[in-house]
């Protein structure tokens, strides 16, 4: 599986999440042990209508999309792992008018559980929240084979 | 995170609606806030636009933290003696079961209120209060 497979995966799976189709999260950049989404700014998502900073809540869906989404990238068979827990530390608010990107990696992954870490941060380079994360591996057959094969682009 | 009149006028009335209305991502996700006497609950109805998951259909997890944590920021608000805002240090969210395409309740608790942290523990559920489908704890700075 290449880098162009696993974008390709990832974007047809987000699409199939409301939310994240909501708040327009987009791929940036894939590799097979880390993947990288982009939420953009928008008035809609703001918490301080003050300052104009994004809500916290919008990260934590931006950082819990993209370590869940980090499984399509990393195994080549697509399997479904929903979130055990998320450990969000906030660092700085999101500098307004700017998007917001996560990166996430694998830390360890086991038969049953997969150890994420990710950052979210913005194009100055400085870090908005980190996150670590872990997810159940509840297996393929969890999901019917069409859902599967609609995100793979076919059978796997 | 909103100003001190609606926040003074939410107090005196109980009703939530314009305090609400002023933070855009309460609106996003749909949050709305009930007082019973003392007792805050909040409730995030069921929407198209908050799944995850397409199978089963549930909730996206995000969007449940997103849910607890902005209850715990507006519970927090409500519950200081004087007018602070508080800002979120960090966030610890476990999910117990999956959230179902249907409403989501959350009640928060202030386990602890130091001179400039506090800390908020959050449970959310669905058909029943024993069931949680998420339990969370959050540190808060205030601010003057």
């Amino acid at each position: 599986m290449d880098d162009r497979i696993r974008a390709d995966r990832v974007t047809r799976f987000i699409q199939t999440l409301n939310q994240a189709v909501e708040l327009g999260l987009t791929v940036t950049e894939t590799t097979d042990r880390s993947l990288t989404l982009c939420l953009p700014y928008s008035d809609r998502i703001i918490g301080n209508p003050v300052t104009g900073v994004i809500h916290g809540g919008a990260i934590t869906t931006l950082m819990d999309t993209t370590s869940g989404s980090l499984m399509l990238c990393a195994l080549d068979v697509f399997e479904l792992c929903p979130t055990l827990d998320l450990r969000v530390d906030y660092m700085r608010p999101a500098e307004p008018h700017k998007p917001v990107y996560a990166r996430a990696e694998i830390h360890r992954l086991t038969r049953n559980i997969i150890f994420t870490r990710c950052e979210a941060y913005q194009d100055h380079g400085e870090t908005v929240a980190n996150c670590v994360g872990t997810f159940m591996r509840i297996g393929p057959q969890a999901l019917p084979q069409a859902y599967r094969e609609k995100i793979t682009g076919g059978p796997v | 995170m909103t100003d001190l009149e609606t926040l003074k006028y939410t107090r005196e009335t109980g009703d939530f609606s314009r305090l609400i209305a002023s933070i855009p991502y309460a609106n996003f996700i749909g949050l709305e806030c009930d007082q019973f006497g003392d007792d805050l609950i909040f409730r995030l109805p069921a929407k198209d636009q908050n799944l995850g998951n397409p199978v089963l259909p549930a909730i996206h997890g995000g969007v449940i933290g997103g849910f607890m944590e902005l209850s715990a920021a507006i519970y927090l608000m409500l519950a200081q003696e004087t007018v602070r805002m508080p800002r979120i240090v960090n966030f610890s969210l476990d999910y117990l079961r999956a959230g179902l395409d249907r409403e989501i309740y959350a009640e928060c608790r202030l386990t602890r209120q130091g001179n400039r942290v506090a800390n908020v523990m959050i449970t959310a559920w669905q058909k029943s209060r024993s069931k949680p489908i998420s339990t969370a704890r959050a540190h808060f700075l205030l601010e003057d």
